[in-house]
C-alpha cells in the first residue's frame, strides 16, 4: 500500500515531517544554555577538589575515575577521608533536602580502592629543570611537593622529623588516622620522584636556598601556647603535642589514672582520647567557655563522650598539684567572654595535659614580617622574599590538614608560573549552585549511610581505627546522592520535556544541544532541569 | 434472481453483495429494516469478516464509517430525516475527506412538525454537502443503484447517497431482480483506497487549510464532481449490460419525444406521474417525464437538452421550499436561462399520496396556462381555515 | 501502583532518564529512539502542555504497539497546531474528522482493522476536554459501552484554550475564562459544576481507566503501557497545563501539574473494570492549594484586590475532600 499509491489529496491529506520546514526558533525571546555553576560542595572544599567531579564517576562506578579526578587537586584521598572535617559536607545542598551526602566516605573509599588496586600518579608534564626546596614534610609542604612534581620540577622535602608527615603522623592519633595508610599516600608522592630529606632542621633559609630556584615554606605551628597555672613541684604537665607526638613514637608516657586536658580544640580531644588509650580511667576535658563555643569539631566532641571522656564547660584551671587541681567556675557575658565567678573547686588528678593551641616557631623566619605570629603571605602565598613561598599553618589562615593541603596546591601553581614566568591561568568566576536554583523534586528521599564504627569498648585500649569504611555498594549508594548541583549529569529532563523536541541528545558524557530552530524559549527544561544547570538568557534582537 | 421482496431487503441484499467491510448505523424509520436486515446478515456469518457496528447516534455511525473508510475499509451506512440532518456535520467532513463511503437515505419528512413519512426534504436540504444523490425510481432501481454507488465513490474518492423513498419503496413488496453476488463482484473489484491510515506509511488525514488553498480544495471538489458526472452513465451502463436490463443514472425520459409539456420529477413518484402520462398520451396531449436520479452532481446539460423546445416544464418538489420557490426548479431554471416558463408543483410532503388524479390536474392546469410558478398539490384550504389560520 | 519507584537511584524514579539506570528503567521519553510522534515545527504556544503529554502518550503507545499505531484526533488545539497546511508534525497514521466525533472515528478505524483481519495495529484517540468531556461526551460513551478496542485519551487542560479560553465541563471551580469571567458577585466558573469524565468513564466499567499528568513521566508512561496491555475501550485523562489560558509562566507547566497532584486537586489513579485498582499517593504533599493557584493568573481573582478567603477555603476542602476520599496522603505524613 505504499510507494505505488496515488497523489494525496490536495492540502487535507499532508505527508508526514513537513512541519520540519517550520523553523519555530523565531519564536524566541530567550534561549537555554547549558551554563556549569560552582556546586556548594567544591566552593567550600579548602584544598580545592572537584567533589562534584569526582562523584561523578564514582556514581557509574568509576572508582579509578573518580580517584584520578581527586586525585587532580588532593594527593590524599585516603588521609581525607579519615581526618578533614569535610565542610563540603557541611555546605551539601542535600542537607536541605534531607541530609548532606557523605562525601567524606566516599573519598575515603576511593582512598583506600587506590591504595588496595596500587594505583599510581606519574608525573607526566614535560621537566622544567627547575629546583624547588620544600621546607616541612606535613600537609602543606607535600601538597606542594606533590604539585610542583605534577608540573614537572624537581622537588626536594626537608624536614627535621625522621618520618614525612608532619601533624599527620606526629599530631593526630592512630586511632584516627591508621599508619598505614599515611605511609602510603606519602609513599606514592615519594615514587614520583620526589627527593626526601629527612631529620634535617632547616634553621639558614639562605644557606638551604642555595641551587634552588624556589623555596616553599611549611614548617607549621608546633610551639604549644602555654598557661600560667601555679602548680606545685609534684605537679605533672605536660603539652598536648608532646602527648601525641610521644604516643605516636610508642613512647611511654607517665599519665597516671586521672588526666586532666586543659583546652577545647581538637587537640585537646585528641589528648583526652590518647589518655584513656594509655591507660586512663578518667579523661576531664577541662573548658572555660561552653559546649556551643568549643572550637572542636563536634564529631570529635561526641566520640571523645562516647568513649568516656568527661568535659567540664565553664571552668579554668587555678592551681596544679601532684593529686588534684583546682578549678574556678565560669560564667559568660552577655558578649560571650568567660567571666570569673570566684567559685571554686578541687578535683583529683594526677597529670595535666594543656591543649592550648600552638603558635609559629618564627627562628627559621625572623626577617619575615608577621600577622599575630604568623608568616605575612600575598594571596599568592609569597613571602616579601621573591621566590620564597609559605603555607599552612605557619601563614594565617584556620589550621587544618585540609586547608594545609589547599595551600600547597595553590602555592605549587603559585611557585609555577612564578619559575615560568607564566599567568597562571584564570578561570572564569561561576555562580554558585545554591539550592534554590535546584529542582529539588527530582531527588529521591535517600538518607545516607552511616559508617561502621569501632565498638566502644575497643576504643579505650587499643589505637584501632574507630570509624571504618562503607563498603564498594554503599559507597555507590551514597556517591549517587550526589545532585549534581549546577551540573548536568544527563538525566534528559530536557530531552524528555521539551514540548518542541529541540533537545538533542550528543549521546553518553556528551550531554545535549538546544536545536534553536526549534527551541521556542518556554524554558521548561531550565525549571524542570534538576541540578539548575541550565540558565535563560535573553535572546538578541 | 427474481424475487417478491421488500425494497429494504433488496437493498441490503445488494448491499451485501457488494462486500462492505464496516456495516454501521443507528436505527430510524424508515431505514430501520434496511440495517435489520444487514444485522441478520452479518450475525449469520453472510457479511464474511465484515463487522456491524451499532452506535449511539446517526453522528457516530457516519464517524465510524468516516473512520473505517479512511482506514481502507468499504464502508456503508443508512439513515433518514431527522438522523441526516443529525449527521450534517459529519456529512460535509465524509465529502470533505473524500472518504468513499455509501449510504442510503430512506427518504422522510423532517420536523417539526415531527413526521415519519416519505418526502425528499432530508436529503435535498444536505445538496450541498458534496456528497453525489442518486434517486431511486423502483426497489429494482434501488438495489441497482448500490453496486454503481460504490464504483463510483471509491472510483472518484466521493461519498454517494442513494435516496430511496421511505416506505413507499423501503417498505413495498415487488418482484426484484438481485444481482448474483459473482456479477456485482466483476463489476465492483476490491477497494483500494486513494489515502489509507497506515502505519507502514503514515500520512496525516484532515489538515486545516487556511485562506490561501481553501478555495482550490472546493474548486478541486467541484471538478471532481463534474468527472463523476462524467463517469456515472457509464459505470451504470457497465452494470447494466452485466445484470442485463435498464440502470438509469442520471435522468430517465418516458415519452418526451415531442411533448409540449414535460414533467419532471424523482423517486417513486415518477411511476405514477408515467402512468399518468400514458393516460393523457391517450387522449391526445403531448406530455413526457423525466426522472431524474442524478440531483448531485446536477447534470446540466441532460437537464438542457431534455427542456430544450418545451412549451412548458412542470416539476414535482418534494422538499418544503420555505421563502423561495422549489428547488429543483430554481435549478432548472438557472441551467435554461431563456427558457420555457417552469412550474414548480410542491407534491408529496410529509408521506401524502401524489394520485394520478392530482397530477392529471396539474398537467392540465398547465397547459391552459393556469399554473402559477410555484403551488401546492391538492392544499386543503378548508382544513387550514377551519383551524382559523390564513392560507 | 504500576509503576515500580526506583529507590536506589537519586534521581531515577522521577527525572526522565538515568545514565545510571537499566535502560528500561528509564522513560521512553529518555531514549533517542522514541517516536517523536509529534514533532518539532508544531505551532503550539511556548510551553504547551498538551504538545508535550501528545508526544509523551503517542510515543509510548507506539513502543507498546510495536510502531503498529493509528491516532484519531478530535477538533481542537493539539489539531490546529498540529496540521496547518501545507505541514503536519504527526509521524504516526493520523487523522480528524470533527470536533465532537473522534470515539466514533477511532470505533470505525478499530471495526476496520478487526474487519481486514489486522490484530497488531492498535488504535488511540485523542482530543481535549472540550472535545472528551462535552462535545464528544456521548461518542466517547458510546464507544466505551460498545467496547471497542481503542486507548481514548483526554489531554485536560480546563477549557477551551483554542478559541479563546472559554469554560468547559472541565473548567474547576473559580477559574475565569472568557464565558465565566472574573466579575460580579461569584467571579470565576461556578462551584458545583463540571464532570469527572474519569469517573464517569470507571462507571463504565471498561477495562483500563487512569488519570496522568504531564509531571509524573514514569507514572504516565506506566499507565499508557498497562493501558495498551489491554483489549477493549480503555481511557486515560491526562493533566496538560496551559500557559495561555491559565496565566501561567511557560517554563511552569510542568510544575503545575506537579502541585495539582501534590495539593491532591488532581488525584492519580487506575481503575481496572470499573474499580479503582491503585492510587498514586502524594509525594510530598499535600502542598496547600494556594502554591498551585497562585502562578496562574486565572485565579488572581482570589488574590487581588483583596484575599478571597472563603473560596479559597472552598477549594482546599476540594483538594482535602480528594486527599480523603482517594487516600492520597503520603506514607510519611
Amino acid at each position: 500500500m505504499t510507494r505505488d499509491r496515488q497523489p494525496l489529496p490536495f492540502a487535507i491529506t499532508l505527508a508526514t515531517g513537513t512541519s520540519l520546514a517550520n523553523r519555530t526558533g523565531a519564536w524566541r525571546t530567550e534561549r537555554p544554555v547549558y551554563r556549569d555553576l560552582l556546586p556548594p560542595c567544591n566552593n567550600a572544599c579548602p584544598a580545592g577538589e572537584n567533589v562534584q567531579g569526582w562523584l561523578y564517576p564514582a556514581e557509574a562506578g568509576d572508582y579509578e575515575g573518580a580517584w584520578r579526578t581527586l586525585m587532580a587537586d588532593n594527593p590524599f584521598p585516603a588521609i581525607m577521608g579519615r581526618v578533614c572535617y569535610h565542610p563540603c559536607q557541611t555546605a551539601c545542598n542535600r542537607g536541605l533536602l534531607d541530609e548532606a551526602v557523605g562525601i567524606n566516605a566516599v573519598e575515603r573509599f576511593l582512598g583506600d580502592h587506590a591504595i588496595e588496586q596500587g594505583w599510581t600518579v606519574h608525573a607526566e608534564a614535560a621537566p622544567t629543570g627547575k629546583r624547588v626546596l620544600v621546607v616541612g614534610a606535613g600537609p602543606a609542604g607535600l601538597s606542594a611537593a606533590y604539585h610542583l612534581r605534577l608540573l614537572g620540577h624537581e622537588v626536594t622535602v626537608a624536614d627535621a622529623a625522621e618520618e614525612p608527615g608532619g601533624m599527620m603522623r606526629y599530631g593526630i592519633p592512630a586511632y584516627r588516622l591508621p599508619r598505614d595508610v599515611l605511609d602510603a599516600e606519602i609513599g606514592r608522592i615519594e615514587r614520583m620522584g620526589v627527593e626526601f630529606d629527612l631529620g634535617r632542621l632547616v634553621t639558614d633559609l639562605d644557606a638551604a636556598r642555595e641551587g634552588y630556584d624556589a623555596v616553599f615554606l611549611a614548617v607549621g605551628a608546633q610551639l604549644s601556647k602555654r598557661a600560667y597555672i601555679p602548680a606545685g613541684e609534684s605537679a605533672r604537665l605536660l603539652d598536648a603535642l608532646t602527648l601525641l607526638r610521644s604516643a605516636a613514637e610508642g613512647e611511654t608516657v607517665r599519665l597516671g589514672r586521672r588526666v586532666v586536658v586543659y583546652g577545647g580544640g581538637d587537640t585537646a580531644m585528641d589528648a583526652a582520647r590518647t589518655a584513656r588509650r594509655l591507660g586512663a580511667t578518667e579523661a576531664l576535658v577541662v573548658y572555660r567557655r561552653t559546649r556551643e563555643r568549643m572550637p572542636a569539631h563536634e564529631s570529635e566532641v561526641a566520640e571523645a563522650l562516647e568513649e568516656g571522656v568527661q568535659i567540664r564547660w565553664l571552668s579554668t584551671i587555678a592551681a596544679a598539684d601532684g593529686e588534684s587541681i583546682t578549678v574556678e567556675r565560669m560564667e559568660l557575658d552577655e558578649t560571650g567572654f568567660p567571666r570569673a565567678t570566684g567559685e571554686f573547686d578541687t578535683l583529683a588528678a594526677d597529670s595535666v595535659v594543656l591543649a592550648l593551641g600552638q603558635d609559629v616557631d618564627r627562628a627559621l623566619v625572623e626577617d619575615l614580617p608577621a600577622v599575630d605570629g604568623a608568616v605575612a603571605v600575598d594571596d599568592d602565598f609569597m613571602t616579601e622574599t621573591p621566590g620564597v613561598f609559605a603555607g599552612g599553618d605557619m601563614v594565617p589562615s584556620e589550621r587544618t590538614a585540609t586547608v594545609a593541603i589547599g595551600h600547597g596546591k595553590r602555592a605549587a601553581r603559585r611557585i609555577h608560573s612564578w619559575l615560568t614566568a607564566t599567568e597562571p591561568k584564570a578561570l572564569p568566576p561561576m555562580p554558585l549552585a545554591a539550592f534554590e536554583r535546584l529542582n529539588p523534586w527530582y531527588y529521591a528521599d535517600a538518607p545516607h549511610q552511616v559508617r561502621p564504627r569501632l565498638e566502644i569498648a575497643r576504643r579505650t585500649d587499643t589505637f584501632d581505627e574507630v570509624v571504618g569504611g562503607l563498603d564498594a555498594e554503599t559507597v555507590l549508594f551514597e556517591a549517587r546522592r550526589c545532585m549534581s548541583c549546577g551540573n548536568c549529569f544527563e538525566c534528559d529532563n530536557c530531552y524528555g520535556m521539551c514540548p518542541d523536541n529541540a533537545i538533542v541528545k550528543l549521546g553518553p558524557g556528551k550531554g545535549f544541544a538546544i536545536d534553536l530552530d526549534y527551541c521556542k524559549g518556554c524554558g521548561i527544561c531550565a525549571a524542570e532541569c534538576p541540578a539548575g544547570a541550565i540558565t535563560m538568557i535573553e535572546e538578541e534582537s | 434472481m427474481r424475487e417478491q421482496i421488500e425494497g429494504s431487503q433488496a437493498v441490503a441484499r445488494t448491499v451485501a453483495s457488494c462486500r462492505p467491510d464496516v456495516v454501521c448505523a443507528y436505527p430510524i424509520s424508515p431505514q430501520t429494516h434496511i440495517v435489520e436486515a444487514l444485522a441478520v446478515l452479518a450475525r449469520t456469518g453472510k457479511l464474511g469478516a465484515a463487522q456491524f457496528v451499532n452506535v449511539e447516534s446517526e453522528m457516530a455511525a457516519l464517524s465510524v464509517a468516516i473512520g473505517a473508510s479512511a482506514t481502507g475499509a468499504r464502508t456503508y451506512t443508512a439513515t433518514a430525516s431527522q438522523g441526516l440532518l443529525f449527521m450534517a456535520e459529519a456529512l460535509y467532513n465524509a465529502a470533505g475527506l473524500g472518504l468513499p463511503i455509501v449510504m442510503t437515505v430512506a427518504n422522510r419528512a423532517i420536523g417539526a412538525p415531527i413526521n415519519i413519512w416519505n418526502d425528499h426534504s432530508d436529503s435535498i436540504s444536505q445538496r450541498d454537502s458534496g456528497w453525489i444523490q442518486l434517486y431511486a425510481l423502483d426497489n429494482q432501481h434501488a438495489a441497482d443503484l448500490h453496486p454503481v454507488a460504490y464504483r463510483l465513490a471509491e472510483e472518484v474518492s466521493v461519498p454517494v447517497m442513494v435516496c430511496v423513498d421511505g416506505f413507499v419503496l423501503t417498505h413495498a413488496v415487488e418482484p426484484v431482480d438481485l444481482a448474483e453476488p459473482e456479477r456485482v463482484d466483476a463489476f465492483l473489484p476490491p477497494f483500494r483506497p486513494r489515502q489509507v491510515l497506515d502505519p507502514a506509511d503514515p500520512v496525516t488525514i484532515g489538515a486545516m487549510v487556511g485562506p490561501e488553498a481553501y478555495t482550490e480544495v472546493r474548486y478541486l471538489a467541484h471538478t471532481n464532481a463534474k468527472r463523476a458526472l462524467e463517469r456515472l452513465p457509464v459505470l451504470a451502463a457497465d452494470y447494466a449490460a452485466r445484470v442485463d436490463r435498464s440502470v438509469p443514472a442520471i435522468a430517465d425520459a418516458y415519452r418526451a419525444v415531442g411533448a409540449e409539456t414535460l414533467v419532471i420529477a424523482m423517486g417513486s413518484v415518477v411511476g405514477t406521474l408515467e402512468d399518468t402520462v400514458d393516460e393523457l398520451r391517450g387522449e391526445g396531449v403531448g406530455v413526457g417525464a423525466l426522472g431524474l436520479v442524478a440531483f448531485r452532481p446536477f447534470p446540466v446539460d441532460v437537464i438542457r437538452a431534455a427542456v430544450a423546445g418545451r412549451e412548458r416544464v412542470v416539476v414535482l418538489e418534494r422538499a418544503q421550499p420555505t421563502g423561495s420557490t422549489g428547488v429543483i426548479g430554481t435549478e432548472i431554471r438557472a441551467a435554461v436561462p431563456g427558457g420555457p416558463p417552469i412550474h414548480s408543483v410542491v407534491a408529496g410532503l410529509g408521506g401524502r399520496p401524489v394520485t394520478r388524479a392530482s397530477l392529471k390536474a396539474v398537467i392540465e392546469a398547465a397547459n391552459r396556462g393556469e399554473l402559477p410558478e410555484l403551488s401546492f398539490m391538492d392544499l386543503d384550504t378548508g382544513l387550514i381555515e377551519a383551524a382559523g389560520s390564513r392560507p | 501502583m504500576t509503576t515500580q519507584r526506583v529507590k536506589f537511584y537519586q534521581v531515577g524514579s522521577f527525572a526522565v532518564g538515568n545514565r545510571l539506570l537499566d535502560p528500561e528503567q528509564r522513560t521512553i521519553q529518555s531514549g533517542p529512539d522514541r517516536a517523536n510522534a509529534l514533532t518539532s515545527g508544531h505551532r503550539a504556544c511556548r510551553g504547551c502542555g498538551e504538545a508535550l503529554g501528545a508526544r509523551f502518550v503517542q510515543d509510548a503507545a507506539m513502543r507498546a504497539a510495536g510502531g503498529k499505531l493509528i491516532s484519531v484526533n478530535a477538533t481542537g488545539c493539539l489539531e490546529v497546531f498540529s496540521t496547518p497546511f501545507p505541514e503536519t508534525a504527526w509521524q504516526v497514521p493520523w487523522i480528524h474528522s470533527l470536533f465532537g466525533n473522534a470515539p466514533s472515528v477511532a470505533s470505525g478505524v478499530a471495526a476496520a482493522l478487526r474487519a481486514k483481519g489486522d490484530t497488531r495495529t492498535r488504535v488511540l484517540g485523542q482530543g481535549g476536554d472540550g472535545g472528551t468531556v462535552d462535545i464528544g461526551f456521548a461518542s466517547l460513551s458510546g464507544m466505551f459501552e460498545r467496547g471497542d478496542d481503542v486507548l481514548f485519551v483526554c489531554y485536560d487542560n480546563g477549557g477551551y484554550m483554542n478559541t479563546g479560553v472559554q469554560r468547559s465541563g472541565a473548567t474547576p471551580p473559580a477559574a475565569r475564562t472568557a464565558t465565566t469571567p472574573a466579575v460580579g458577585p461569584a467571579p470565576g466558573n461556578p462551584f458545583g459544576q463540571g464532570k469527572d469524565a474519569a469517573r464517569i468513564a470507571v462507571a463504565h466499567r471498561i477495562p483500563y481507566v487512569a488519570t496522568a499528568t504531564v509531571a509524573d513521566l514514569h507514572d504516565l508512561e506506566d499507565k499508557v503501557t498497562a493501558a495498551m496491555e489491554l483489549h477493549g475501550a480503555r481511557y486515560l485523562h491526562v493533566l496538560v497545563p496551559c500557559p495561555l489560558g491559565w496565566g501561567s509562566d511557560a517554563s511552569e507547566t510542568v510544575k503545575l501539574a506537579r502541585l495539582a497532584v501534590e495539593t491532591g486537586l488532581f488525584p492519580l489513579y487506575e481503575a481496572r473494570e470499573g474499580r479503582i485498582a491503585a492510587v498514586t499517593r502524594l509525594r510530598r504533599g499535600p502542598v496547600p492549594v494556594e502554591e498551585y493557584l497562585r502562578p496562574q493568573k486565572r485565579y488572581r481573582h482570589l488574590f487581588e484586590p483583596e484575599r478571597d478567603e472563603a473560596t479559597l477555603d472552598r477549594l482546599q476542602s476540594i483538594a482535602d475532600a480528594n486527599i480523603d476520599e482517594y487516600g492520597l496522603a503520603s506514607e510519611e505524613s
